[in-house]
């Protein structure tokens, strides 16, 4: 009993390790969204814009698709959540839907003949996916740490308490917050991005005075989520189940595990690395990006372990304490777990055949003669 | 019926039905082309590294632009979906997540990635890797797209026929006991096979229908009659598995769902020995409860029904009628009782959780034991009259009967085609004009055989979400019917957006042709 108790949570905890590492790779991937933001800042004539869409094209696949996948992780593990976040906070999600349903056509239709609407219609959609698609993930995010309004009852059906559905998040400034650190993050690490993949001498020190630009903000919002996350009380759980505040809850889930708050340094010194070695080195250095963008990963991966490791509810309800989702009462049965889990052996190859073909891709840098060159561009 | 339903407006699950509907069917436009192009083009493909030869490349080429173009809408819609049982469905996502996630989930790990790392290979790679490695790309794209079909159609047939699986009192929900059953229940084996192979036909006739047009204007021809050839042997393999694998489902349809069967062939009065219509027109006049003759004509084959369903032209098929009232000689429960036993097996389960709350494990026990006893008629619980549980026959019966027509149409149409253009007498006789009419033509006819198939799938299990567990109505978010009113004219409107312009785009793509061969590629030819 004891022993299926414990095997039982080493795979809830494994789930939420993976579903948090998912979560980390899409804001990493992001910065296709934060790009899509930069297309007019950046790229001032026709020909510099195909550069940056091209580059972006060539990647917009993958962010989509872990999109995708992490809801699909997020359904077979924690179904719960699943049910209880998607159905309630309605039209937090339906609007992010709807900015990642107008990306995926974009780049396919933006340059082809007959495609009616004209390329700076779908260039606003790629503008409107990177703006909303960043901001809203960040703000969804944010009620991990700040609660939402519902109500599980006996069989687990769900109801949602405010009228907004899922709107009302926003109206919290530490959701907010986040929301708008991702976005900032997103134009850094696309900035980083066109600089390590677009052969353009004037692009370069566009992007470079942006980066700067962006950074600033970036700091701004992102110290103020965190000071805020180790100041606040947290949503705890005790061994029964019951669901209480805690003072100082994320700060001392940090402290409980140490690993994940080195994990977390590590990532805030590699995104700030990666771009302060950009703007301070006096050659155009290029490689900015394989700092931050790892250092994403890392920071954003601790973020989310202390959401719900440590005996936290990862989805508080602030409307009925005791309905808080933890990785406990939302996961799937055991089978399921351990089912999907010898899948998860997969993953190791999957990530080893998308570095061999982004390798493969972008062994040269886009240069302008390949863009003009009308037969060789997709996008 | 329990009170837990009483307050779900019904308004609200038919918007939430009717978003379903548009956005899957809306989705199911791109997916079948995506199943069957990307093969073609990959056999294409393979031509071309064998041979060397320039207009085979030119080929692939400009199949794999019209791909490109119909692939990002697929992409965009399956999304929707996929979040869709979360906003939509909650209840059911809860309910079947244990089930139904694990499948979705790996279909993103497996598949989903392999579809999207090679696919930016397939169109970007041309000058950047081997000839050896784009080819192992444009398999490895087609590849991932069908076992990302997998996981999904084992998802659907699970609906169908809920197997491999036990209701967990304590959490309320399904949950997975045996992963091989619901993989391999054969439900999913014929829909995997059935839908899958369905999408080749539709993207051979596809790629017939294009090249008819070319054919007729007189352009391209060399790459048309090859492409022709090509679809129509692949078609024609592709048409025979979707007759076998489609015969395969209605034999399955008959075990699980008599009911669905019973809409499909306008039965309502069933017995021994019965016909299988060919065609017919229903009379609207006929309901449940009335005594009229429903069909104002029809033409059929005796005994026939009952042969495909069993080898013995004899057995019995029991109709709308007798599953609604029952049929003692044959073992056929009535409704009314199986929704006495669906009351007792939620009262018992209502009964069970309260018990569990009082620390009562005795009393908990027996009503556990009462609900396991009555809970394949779980579901009926959530009935509210007897005939709730006849779907839309019309609706069912039409599109059965469209789709089988159809697809006994598109195996001439293969054999015409393939036939025809091996011989080289495609362009040379008579009445070549009338077949590549017909071969445009086969596009939509195509579309229509495939939404159809949808719709004898989805709207012959209604009112079941899941069969005999749960109806639609107790799947659904509570959430305000305008609400999702709202949502479905924003999707309603970005979809017409969507089609309008990629329809336009291929048209234009299309008559401008394939690239012209001089400038096209450069140096690696
Ligand atoms: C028989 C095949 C089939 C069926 C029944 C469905 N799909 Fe689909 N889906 C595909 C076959 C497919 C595909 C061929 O793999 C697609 C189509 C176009 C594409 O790009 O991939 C795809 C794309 C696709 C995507 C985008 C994946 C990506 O980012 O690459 C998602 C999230 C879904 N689908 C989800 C669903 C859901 C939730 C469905 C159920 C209602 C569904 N699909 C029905
Ligand atoms: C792409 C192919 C599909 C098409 C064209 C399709 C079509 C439909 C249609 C027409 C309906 C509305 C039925 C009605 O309400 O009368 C529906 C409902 C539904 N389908 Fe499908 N379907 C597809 C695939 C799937 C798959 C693969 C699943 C599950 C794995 C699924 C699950 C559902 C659910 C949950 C509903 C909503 C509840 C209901 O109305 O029954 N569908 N679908
Ligand atoms: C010619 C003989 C055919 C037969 C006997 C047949 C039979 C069937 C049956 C019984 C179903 C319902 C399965 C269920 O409810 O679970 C079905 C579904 C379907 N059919 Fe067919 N079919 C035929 C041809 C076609 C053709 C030509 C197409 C399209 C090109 C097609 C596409 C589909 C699709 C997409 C579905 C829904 C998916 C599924 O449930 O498998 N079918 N078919």
């Amino acid at each position: 009993m004891i022993t299926a108790q414990l095997t039982y949570m080493f795979f809830q905890q494994y789930w939420w390790f993976l579903v948090s590492l998912l979560g980390a790779l899409l804001v990493f991937l992001l910065f296709v969204q934060g790009g899509q933001t930069l297309i007019y800042t950046i790229g001032k004539t026709e020909n510099e814009r195909n550069m940056i869409v091209n580059t972006l094209g060539r990647k917009w696949e993958f962010t989509f698709t872990t999109l995708v996948t992490f809801g699909g992780a997020f359904f077979a593990s924690f179904p719960l959540f699943y049910s209880s976040s998607f159905g309630g906070a309605y039209w937090a999600w339906t609007a992010l839907l709807l900015a990642f349903t107008i990306q995926a056509v974009s780049y396919e239709f933006r340059s082809k003949a007959g495609n009616i609407f004209g390329p700076r219609f779908f260039e606003t959609l790629l503008f409107i996916n990177g703006l909303l698609g960043t901001i809203l993930i960040g703000t969804v995010v944010g009620t991990f740490f700040n609660g939402a309004e519902f109500s599980v009852d006996m069989m687990k059906s769900v109801t949602w308490h405010s009228p907004a559905r899922g709107l009302e998040a926003v109206l919290n400034w530490h959701n907010v917050a986040l929301g708008l650190a991702i976005f900032f993050l997103a134009r850094i690490l696309g900035l980083l991005y066109f600089m390590m993949t677009i052969s353009h001498e004037e692009m370069y020190k566009r992007a470079k005075k942006h980066l700067l630009i962006n950074t600033i903000p970036f700091l701004v919002f992102f110290l103020a989520f965190a000071a805020w996350l180790l100041l606040k009380d947290g949503f705890a759980v005790d061994a029964d189940g019951i669901v209480f505040m805690e003072k100082y809850k994320y700060l001392h889930n940090f402290l409980a595990m140490p690993v994940v708050l080195i994990i977390f340094l590590i990532g805030v010194v590699g995104v700030l690395f990666g771009v302060l070695k950009t703007l301070f080195n006096k050659k155009n250095y290029d490689k900015g990006f394989w700092f931050a963008a790892p250092g994403t990963v890392f920071t954003v991966l601790a973020v989310l372990l202390i959401a719900g490791y440590n005996n936290t509810a990862f989805y508080p309800s602030s409307f009925d304490l005791q309905s808080s989702l933890t990785i406990q009462n939302a996961s799937s049965s055991l089978f399921t777990l351990k089912a999907m889990s010898i899948v998860s052996l997969l993953i190791p190859f999957v990530l080893a055949y998308i570095v061999i073909a982004w390798r493969a891709i972008n062994k040269k840098k886009i240069t302008n003669e390949e863009i003009i060159d009308k037969n060789e561009i997709t996008y | 019926m329990t009170q837990l339903l009483l307050n779900i407006d019904p308004s609200l699950v038919d918007w939430s039905r009717a978003q379903f509907a548009l956005t899957a069917m809306f989705h199911w436009i791109f997916v079948p082309i995506t199943l069957g192009i990307l093969f073609i083009i990959a056999i294409m493909e393979t031509i071309y590294v064998k041979t060397g030869d320039p207009e085979w490349k030119r080929t692939t080429k400009f199949w794999m632009k019209l791909f490109g173009i119909n692939f990002a809408v697929g992409v965009a819609t399956g999304l929707i979906l996929e979040f869709e049982f979360g906003t939509n469905w909650s209840n059911y996502s809860w309910f079947v997540g244990d089930i139904f996630g694990a499948p979705l989930a790996i279909e993103g790990i497996m598949a989903f990635f392999m579809e999207s790392t090679f696919i930016a290979v397939m169109f970007f790679g041309w000058n950047k890797v081997s000839k050896k490695f784009h080819l192992a790309s444009t398999w490895l794209t087609a590849l991932g797209a069908n076992i990302s079909a997998l996981w999904i159609l084992v998802a659907n047939a699970w609906m169908q026929y809920p197997a491999g699986m036990e209701f967990n009192a304590e959490t309320a929900r399904n949950e997975m006991v045996n992963f091989w059953d619901v993989l391999f229940s054969p439900v999913a084996i014929n829909k995997f096979l059935h839908t899958v192979t369905s999408g080749y036909v539709l993207a051979a006739l596809f790629v017939i229908g294009v090249s008819s047009y070319f054919l007729l204007r007189k352009r391209e021809v060399l790459m048309a009659k090859r492409s022709i050839i090509i679809s129509s042997v692949f078609g024609f393999l592709a048409i025979l598995s979707v007759i076998f694998t489609g015969h395969g489902s209605a034999v399955e349809v008959a075990k699980h769902q008599p009911m669905k069967l019973a809409a499909m062939e306008g039965l309502y009065k069933g017995g021994e020995g019965v016909e299988l219509i060919g065609f017919g027109i229903l009379n609207p006049e006929k309901t449940a409860d009335n005594d009229v003759d429903p069909f104002v004509f029809k033409f059929g084959f005796k005994g026939m029904l009952s042969y495909l369903i069993s080898f013995d032209s004899k057995s019995y098929v029991p109709g709308i009628n007798d599953l609604l009232k029952g049929d003692e000689n044959h073992n056929v429960i009535s409704v009314e009782q199986r929704m006495e036993k669906g009351d007792i097996a939620m009262n018992a389960l209502i009964a069970y959780k309260e018990a569990k709350a009082s620390e009562n494990a005795e009393e908990a026990a027996v009503q556990l034991a009462i609900f396991k006893e009555n809970f394949s008629h779980f579901g009926y619980s959530y009935v509210d009259k007897p005939v709730d549980v006849v779907p839309n026959v019309p609706m069912v019966f039409y599109s059965f009967h469209i789709m089988v027509i159809l697809g006994t149409l598109f195996v001439l149409m293969f054999i015409i085609f393939g036939w025809m253009t091996m011989k080289n007498k495609i362009d040379k006789f008579k009445f070549s004009k009338l077949l590549y009419y017909l071969g445009i033509l086969g596009i939509p006819l195509a579309f229509i055989a495939s939404e159809a198939g949808w719709i004898v799938a989805e709207v012959g299990r209604q009112p079941w979400v899941i069969q005999d567990l749960m109806t639609t109505t107790a799947g659904v978010t509570n959430i305000s019917s305008s609400s999702v009113q709202l949502t479905f004219w924003i999707f309603a409107f970005i979809f017409t957006g969507l089609l309008i312009t990629e329809v336009s785009i291929m048209i234009r793509f299309i008559k401008a042709g394939p690239a012209k061969p001089e400038n096209d590629g450069g140096t690696e030819l």
